[in-house]
């Protein structure tokens, strides 16, 4: 197991490797941040000394060997707009983020599982089917225009819910929160629910095929035999043996969470590392761009090593490379 | 025990086909929207010819007509079906030309990723060894980011452009291909007839195109109609996020995008009704492609 995540973790440093090194290169060839920072009646002598303080004016090389080596001491780079260091603007910006996402995915396994149970014990029923048409719906939904258009009821027709920002947020624990406040959970329910609906959809569709897949085999009509009670079977039999892929995809679709809460953050304006990264683009503010790419593919690697341990503890017939020798 | 039929041949090629189309047929839904997505795609080739007005032409749209609401007709006696734009485009025509350009993208991509994604994944199956290894390494590192992520990222780096839009669409997509396929083509390697076709002494290349790609095509054709669904809403959502296509090319989501701004006052048209024909169209073609899951799903068959 220890050989297993230590081999893992070397290949993750690979990985952030060639993607820093990807991105660097990428970002170095578009547009000029400098004019964008610069007022534009800015001369030529400060043009030249903005451009030597970013350290612009050195090869691509040298600029990748200085970012290599601050990088390896915790330091990503300082951001351009807002002038602090782009891994603090970044950790500052994450509560929000994952507590948009965590909530969603909360919402979306809470209803989904029971609605995909429901669909799959009772296959071509009028229930399956207004479920499997309404998650084919919600997979087909484009996440951004799902969540104008709950603006445009909740908020705008209706006058129930605010459309952006994050409200007051309260302190537990010492993490700042929308769930400490109630004004904060009234932010947060919009862009949550626009988060959760593509992988509620999702959710109903696994559990669906899951258990279409499990109920026809032969421990279920042996448990049956035996005389075990329907709701036991299905809730601790087939259960059981659907949780590995749904766990799976909740472990994996949580970061993918996190990469969509880019379009929710941008609609509903919540304050966290998705509109950060967008406005970041548009703004070529590098080193936050590269900081937040860096940051992500580091979390995506490590959900996908918890993951990957999971599976293997949630059903033993899964062996991890490295572990059986 | 009764006999088992003495006919282990598969049933011929076309007979196979018409089995399945009658199978797919028994789902009325999947059948309306596979009608649904050939009347979009006629509409969208049709575009330039039933479009009541051509939304690039600026000589025939009036900056006095803009934001008209659906129904209105303006001095000249044109009717807005459905209403105008911010720059007075009529949103009827606006969305016909956005649909062509969507579909487009999202056909363009999904058949290349598919040729990319394919072709790689057969070549691991049938090469294996480095190759398989070198190549799966890379469908699994593609396969951990999320698709919007990895787009976002390209176009970034790459910039606005139709031909940029498609190339990175392709690049999250071919993996998916990759990996469906070369799971198949390996179960398809073990079998007689590969054995036959290497013993007659054909060449390698005929024999993966020739001989296992036809039998690896029911997972293809599945996950091609869920990845072009899949292409569309993302060109859609790069778009709307202003990192897609150009203004000058106003795909669906750039449609909605456009009226974002003026959906908070109320005029609800520009963004709603783009955003229903994305949808409607996204959806007809995930219902036919999960009815084609169902249809071409071994493990379903009775």
């Amino acid at each position: 197991m220890l050989v297993f995540i230590i081999r893992r973790l070397l290949q993750s440093m690979l990985v952030l490797l060639a993607v820093s090194i990807v991105v660097f290169v990428g970002l170095y060839a578009v547009g000029d941040p400098v004019d964008i920072l610069l007022p534009d009646d800015a001369n030529q002598s400060e043009r030249q000394a903005a451009i030597r303080s970013l350290g612009l004016d050195k090869p691509l090389i040298t600029q990748y060997g200085i970012f290599l080596g601050k990088a390896v001491q915790g330091d990503l780079g300082t951001s351009f707009v807002f002038n602090i260091p782009s891994i603090e603007l970044i950790l500052s910006r994450m509560p929000a983020t994952l507590e948009l996402a965590l909530c969603a995915m909360v919402i979306a396994v809470l209803i989904g599982i029971p609605l995909g149970l429901w669909a799959g014990l009772k296959p071509g029923s009028a229930a399956d089917e207004v479920i499997t048409t309404g998650s084919i719906l919600g997979f087909s939904l484009p996440g951004f225009w799902q969540g104008l258009m709950l603006i445009m009821i909740f908020s705008v027709w209706l006058g129930w819910l605010p459309s952006n920002g994050r409200g007051t947020t309260g302190t537990i624990f010492g993490i700042e929160t929308s769930f400490a406040t109630w004004d904060g959970l009234r932010h947060l329910l919009l862009p949550a629910i626009n988060l959760a609906l593509f992988k509620l959809a999702m959710m109903i569709r696994l559990t669906r095929a899951g258990v279409r897949e499990t109920m026809p085999l032969d421990f279920v009509k042996f448990a049956r035999a035996k005389g075990v009670s329907e709701p036991r079977i299905v809730l601790v039999h087939v259960l059981k043996n659907i949780l590995v892929p749904i766990v799976t995809v909740i472990g994996m679709e949580l970061g993918s969470l996190i990469a969509f809460s880019t379009v929710t953050e941008t609609i509903f304006a919540w304050p966290g590392m998705g509109k950060l990264i967008i406005d970041s683009i548009n703004k070529l503010d590098r080193p936050v761009v590269v900081a937040y790419l860096l940051v992500v593919t580091m979390m995506f690697i490590l959900i996908n090593l918890v993951v990957d341990l999971l599976y293997a503890t949630l059903d033993p017939r899964v062996r991890l490379k490295g572990v059986s020798e | 025990m009764s006999a088992v039929p003495a006919n282990p041949t598969a049933p011929e090629p076309e007979k196979r086909w018409r089995m399945l189309w009658r199978e797919f047929a028994e789902n009325r839904r999947a059948v309306a929207a596979l009608v649904v997505c050939g009347l979009l795609l006629a509409a969208a080739l049709l575009s330039p010819l039933i479009a009541p007005q051509n939304p690039y032409d600026l000589t025939v749209i009036d900056m006095f007509d803009s934001r008209m609401p659906p129904g209105s007709v303006n001095p000249d006696g044109f009717h807005y079906w459905l209403g105008t734009d911010g720059q007075g485009r009529d949103m009827l025509s606006a969305m016909l030309y956005g649909l062509r350009l969507s579909l487009m993208v999202g056909v363009v991509s999904g058949v290349l990723a598919i040729a990319f994604g394919v072709s790689l994944g057969l070549v691991a199956a049938y090469w294996g060894g480095f190759v398989d290894a070198l190549i799966m390494r890379v469908v699994d590192f593609m396969l951990g980011f999320p698709t919007i992520m990895v787009a976002l990222i390209l176009l970034a780096v790459l910039g606005q452009g139709v031909d940029k839009v498609i190339f990175a669409l392709v690049m999250v997509q071919w993996a998916y291909f990759a990996r469906a396929v070369r799971g198949t083509a390996l179960i398809e390697r073990g079998k007689e007839y590969v054995d036959a076709a290497v013993s007659l002494g054909f060449s390698r290349p005929r024999i993966v195109f020739g001989h296992i790609l036809p039998n690896c095509l029911p997972p293809i054709i599945v996950i091609g109609t869920m990845q072009i669904a899949h292409a569309i809403s993302t060109e859609a959502t790069l778009s709307f996020l202003g990192l897609g296509l150009p203004i000058t090319e106003p795909s669906l989501g750039l449609l909605i995008a456009n009226g974002f701004a003026y959906l908070l006052s109320g005029q609800y048209w520009i963004s709603v009704y783009p955003g229903l024909l994305l949808l409607v169209t996204i959806f007809s073609i995930n219902v036919v492609g999960d009815r084609l899951r169902d249809v071409l799903n071994p493990r379903l068959q009775k």
